[in-house]
């Protein structure tokens, strides 16, 4: 076997890379449904259907990317610098746990001052959560993979002990939960009786600052230098440390803006469910959208769309919904073997 | 509060034998896949996806050396697909590991809860009783702590050895080190390096898998979803604080696992005064200590996360 690059990649080519890779996808998970007695043509319409079959579930399923394209951007961002961030959930709940603490009642402040103040001071611990695993590379080589992932767990815990202890609303009946944010942190409706907030806006307005940023900027440019070759780009006389740590403060304050859009427009309260690995997901978004923050956009909605069909699809037949997961997962190994294929060939020898 | 106290106690000492057991497996199974040049981030999910195998081997009927077998089989086949991405495809190890995690912990949880879709306590099985080896055990303290273990734990142990003595006293694994050094030397002695590679990660991840069978298997009796808990994470730095050496790496497993059984003692003793999440945190901040400590004289293997290509230079 050898492996050969391709002269020229066609866009066709590029483009289509994903949908190969989701129709692999659809594949393999068929064979579980058939496991499963189900059938899998009914399985996947039921998913269709309950994701966007009603104008109710498609606003379900944008109420469900929104978070996505916040940790889906996160991800995508640092992964360009070859900064591997895994962090999402953690600098998500670091989000949520100063909006919390900003938002629910130590102060008042008319509602077009109190979400950007929310969403700024989330952001800023985001980026600082994220800084020390950066600080820890940057300054000692240690390798940020395992530190982001572990303070996942000690961000976790300590909500934990925020909601069971301190923070514990006496008004939630015994529940773990904190007290609600106040009414002018609530973000606004987009349509009425349904749950899709201002969040998703601002998702959309950040994907497209990304993408401008990337593009359009020199710290932009060097994020993407830095990630190309290091080696070139000190070279070059570009300062590396900074812009990866620029690069972490902006994808954990990113991250975080998820907590805080889910905390002041669904849940309105700090809970430990807060995110149902969000954070993790980010990666998958980002990789099926091959790091391009716009294409972030559609993967956040493809990814939604599987959880909550699945989700649907379990209340109707009997599949669990960890079949999400499963899509999910085999959709980001299949589309690194299919943006492989795209860029090589493969020849049998 | 006496640490003094627990110190003299086998109860203690064999909690601490007990819970370095999962973090050995995992840590060697790491270990031999990065000497050979992969970074497996596949642990988390290999762990979690033995923890099922094992147990429903053992709740569908199997007996529990079978189940072993069975979960090491399981991980295998997932280290086959990491190797298989990664070695031959030469797919970004840090992405496709984490892939890996993400399908074999989906996949687990699947199957759980397919086979028991109601059930809202788990299920218990008979698991692994403590196997005290003739006249050895009935040393005074040090009988109990070292030969009163379930059998497994005597597995882990032989592990390290078995481990050792191959990468460091075989010409395989001379080669398999070779491999994670410098590939185009493997190659120039007419050997391959894919099938070393994915030798490599295919037996890593049978132990990582065995590692989460003992959680179900042995020091526990169900399996509970998201049991694993972050112990692979642990072990990836585990492995750097080892400097890629088995021995240092039952020395960095015990150490740990005695840290563990102390803080879980001090909690039992000193009441409410530091609340217990703190306590839980502990482990996490451990793992990002000792990698902060290791990290400045950490000799990576030099070919680690460099995909290797024929004919590339």
């Amino acid at each position: 076997m050898r492996i050969e690059a391709r002269e020229n990649i066609s866009l066709t080519m590029k483009t289509l890379s994903p949908v190969m890779a989701v129709g692999v996808a659809m594949a393999v998970c068929s064979m579980l449904l058939i496991w499963a007695d189900a059938s899998p043509l009914e399985g996947w319409m039921l998913m269709l259907k309950g994701a966007l079959g009603s104008k109710f579930a498609v606003t379900e399923t944008l109420t469900r990317a929104t978070p996505l394209i916040f940790t889906g951007l996160a991800a995508a961002v640092a992964f360009r610098a070859k900064l591997w961030n895994i962090g999402g959930e953690g600098q998500l709940y670091i989000g949520a746990v100063v909006a919390t603490w900003l938002g629910a009642g130590s102060l008042e402040l008319p509602s077009y001052f109190m979400i950007p103040y929310l969403f700024i001071a989330g952001a800023l611990a985001g980026g600082l959560l994220l800084l020390i695993p950066t600080l820890l590379k940057t300054k000692l080589q240690v390798d940020e993979v395992v530190t982001t992932l572990l303070l996942n767990f000690i961000v976790l815990l300590f909500v934990n002990w925020l909601v069971f202890g301190p923070w514990k609303d006496p008004m939630a009946m015994g529940w773990p939960q904190a007290a609600p944010v106040v009414d002018s942190a609530l973000l606004p409706q987009l349509l009425a009786r349904t749950r899709l907030h201002l969040g998703f806006i601002l998702a959309l307005a950040s994907a497209v600052g990304v993408w401008w940023f990337m593009r359009a900027t020199t710290w932009g440019f060097e994020i993407r230098a830095v990630g190309a070759s290091p080696k070139a780009s000190r070279f070059a006389g570009m300062p590396v440390n900074a812009a990866i740590v620029r690069t972490a403060l902006l994808s954990g304050g990113l991250a975080a803006m998820a907590g805080v859009s889910e905390l002041c427009g669904v849940k309105e309260y700090l809970t430990l469910d807060l995110s149902p690995g969000f954070g993790y997901s980010g990666i998958v978004v980002a990789m099926l959208a091959a790091l391009h923050p716009l294409g972030v956009v559609a993967s956040s909605i493809f990814v939604a769309v599987i959880y909550i069909g699945a989700d649907s699809m379990s209340r109707a037949i009997n599949i669990s919904n960890y079949i999400a997961d499963v899509i999910t997962a085999v959709s980001l190994l299949a589309v690194l073997v299919s943006m492989f294929l795209a860029k090589y060939r493969i020849r049998w020898r | 509060m006496d640490i003094a106290n627990f110190l003299l106690e086998t109860g203690f000492w064999m909690a601490t034998i007990r819970m370095a057991t999962p973090l050995l497996f995992g840590t060697l199974g790491e270990l031999i896949c990065e000497r050979a040049g992969v970074l497996n981030l596949g642990i988390e999910g290999i762990m979690a996806a033995g923890c099922m195998a094992g147990w429903t081997w053992v709740y569908l009927g199997g007996d529990l050396w079978t189940g072993i077998l069975f979960a090491a089989f399981v991980g295998g086949l997932f280290g086959l697909l990491h190797a298989l991405f990664t070695v031959h495809l030469g797919l970004s190890q840090h992405v496709t590991g984490l892939g890996i995690t993400m399908l074999a912990s989906a996949l687990s949880s699947f199957v759980f809860r397919m086979l028991l879709p109601t059930a809202t306590t788990p299920p218990k099985i008979v698991p692994f009783k403590p196997f005290p080896i003739p006249l050895l055990s009935d040393i005074p303290f040090v009988g109990d702590i070292l030969f009163n273990q379930s059998a497994l734990t005597y597995l882990a142990f032989l592990a390290v050895i078995a481990t050792g003595y191959a990468l460091f006293r075989t010409p395989a694994g001379l080669a398999l080190r070779m491999a994670g050094e410098n590939p185009m030397a493997v190659e120039a002695q007419g050997l391959s390096v894919f099938s070393i590679r994915t030798s490599a990660v295919v037996i890593g991840s049978a132990l990582m898998a065995v590692g989460g069978a003992f959680l179900t298997m042995s020091a526990f009796d169900a399996f509970y979803i998201g049991m694993v808990n972050g112990r692979g994470w642990i072990c990836i730095a585990l492995v750097v604080f080892s400097s890629w050496k088995p021995g240092k790496a039952l020395l960095g497993c015990l150490f740990f696992a005695a840290f563990d059984a102390v803080q879980m003692r001090v909690q039992q003793q000193s009441g409410m005064a530091i609340p217990y999440q703190f306590y839980l945190m502990m482990p996490y901040v451990f793992s990002i200590m000792a990698l902060i400590i290791m990290s400045r004289r950490a000799a990576y293997p030099k070919a680690l996360l460099i995909p290797f290509r024929k004919g590339e230079r």
